[in-house]
């Protein structure tokens, strides 16, 4: 029996392996240059009693991606589900808040990715409250002088900034 | 599932559906701006704030439904207009710019209030919940209060209309707060951990600074803005116009989907 037992773990171990490795091929629908693992939007994955759990947790409560990033995770994950093997029943695409992202989340190749295409990453520890506006730095010239021009950007997590360096407007991704 | 007794389950179904009734009925409101605010950068952070309401709606009627086991779509779209228990400061109608301003900042401000008690509520999905909705609402403070600065001290039409549309909506701004007919069951499991009195006084505290030094004015309260029963229902002509409107496509197709 503890050998079914240990065989068992060894295929949910294995199935939570797998199931990170599709995850980080799934790019954000708003911003494709960083993959949802990057992001941190992915809180944890587990699979009890044939249930895969994906817990997600969203950049902003009423974001529209998010509805995207689910049916793409659900398509992607299928061919895992569908894998007598790996004994999943079902695939459950959860959300959570007990422990909300905020940019401290985004890891260092996210904001590398962030910064290569153009968005200044959020600054860490500034988030909303007090410390309004928060500052970026420009993502073209590094420069710390860059101006709030609007909190409120193209999607709900960005910011529009001006940099009075090198002149060029950018968008801060902005932190939760 | 981590929170209160079974028992409080009434009390706190009444509580998610204020707050959730609440944020519907402005987001709503407020997306009719979208395309026609007085400016491009304006027409976007008013349809992010809409959209950041209506979000945090989902979410509490989400929590709802988790509670009665209903369908949060049930709840939001197939109630008849008289069962909304939003507050009759969002029952006006979004008005002018400055009307809209004026409901805005004192709904977030007394909101602001609000959640700041509710992130201590005995009741761990919505105190998680709370969290995260207060680090986006501050980023709507600090919007309402540039924009009720900048018309107060534009003399002229824009201070007119400012100190016209508070006559018109502060009178029921006190309602977002007004005790629940069910705050002593709230109280007493903790669920809200701060009274609808104690919240209201300081809510007019948050406001002081910003009446002092713009020189406006908050009109005496309605009598039906403080009473619970009468803050929350007996909606009147603007929402059931509102209410047409939104759930136009549902009363056509119950089960679309997009």
């Amino acid at each position: 029996m503890t050998a079914n037992l240990g065989a068992t773990s060894l295929a949910t171990a294995g199935a939570v392996e797998r199931t990170w490795q599709v995850l980080a091929g799934i790019v954000d629908p708003e911003i494709p240059a960083i993959s949802i693992i990057d992001l941190g939007i992915v809180g944890r994955v587990s699979l009890t009693a044939g249930v895969l759990e994906v817990e997600l947790l969203p950049t902003f409560i009423g974001c529209p991606a998010l509805e995207m990033v689910r049916g793409t995770i659900s398509q992607r994950l299928e061919p895992l589900r569908t894998d007598p093997q790996l004994a999943i029943g079902r695939v459950a695409i959860t959300t959570s808040y007990a422990e909300p992202w905020t940019a401290e989340r985004i890891t260092a190749t996210g904001r590398a990715a962030l910064r290569a295409s153009g968005f200044a990453p959020p600054e860490v520890g500034t988030a909303g409250h007090e410390a309004l506006p928060p500052r970026a730095t420009c993502p073209y010239c590094g420069s710390r002088r860059t101006v709030l021009e609007n909190a409120f950007g193209p999607t709900r997590c960005r910011s529009i900034h001006y940099c009075t360096d090198c002149r060029q407007p950018f968008e801060q991704f902005k932190d939760g | 599932m981590s929170g209160p007794a079974p028992a409080h389950g009434a009390a706190t179904a009444s509580l998610l559906l204020a707050l959730a009734d609440d944020d519907f009925v402005l987001g709503f409101a407020d997306s009719e701006w979208t395309g026609i605010a007085p400016h491009l950068e304006e027409d976007v952070a008013m349809s992010s704030m809409a959209q950041d309401e209506l979000g945090h709606a989902s979410a509490y009627y989400g929590l709802l439904a988790k509670l009665t086991g209903r369908d949060p779509d049930e709840i939001a779209y197939d109630r008849p207009a008289a069962a909304f228990r939003h507050c009759r400061l969002v029952d006006h109608g979004r008005g002018d710019w400055a009307r809209t301003m004026a409901r805005r900042w004192l709904y977030d401000t007394a909101n602001a209030v609000r959640l700041e008690a509710l992130a201590q509520s005995t009741d761990r999905s919505l105190a998680e919940l709370v969290v995260k909705v207060r680090r986006e609402e501050s980023y709507h403070l600090a919007h309402d209060e540039a924009w009720i600065e900048r018309l107060a001290n534009h003399p002229g039409e824009p201070r007119r209309r400012l100190i016209e549309a508070l006559d018109l909506v502060g009178p029921d701004a006190p309602s977002v707060l007004a005790p629940l007919a069910d705050e002593p069951a709230l109280l007493a499991s903790g669920v809200q951990p701060v009274g609808g009195s104690e919240l209201q006084a300081l809510w007019l505290e948050r406001l002081e600074p910003v009446l002092v030094r713009t020189g406006l004015r908050l009109p005496a309260p309605a009598a039906a803005a403080l009473d619970p029963v009468t803050a929350r229902s007996g909606h009147g002509s603007d929402f059931e116009a509102l209410w047409t409107e939104f759930t136009f496509v549902r009363r056509l197709d119950p089960v679309a989907t997009w």
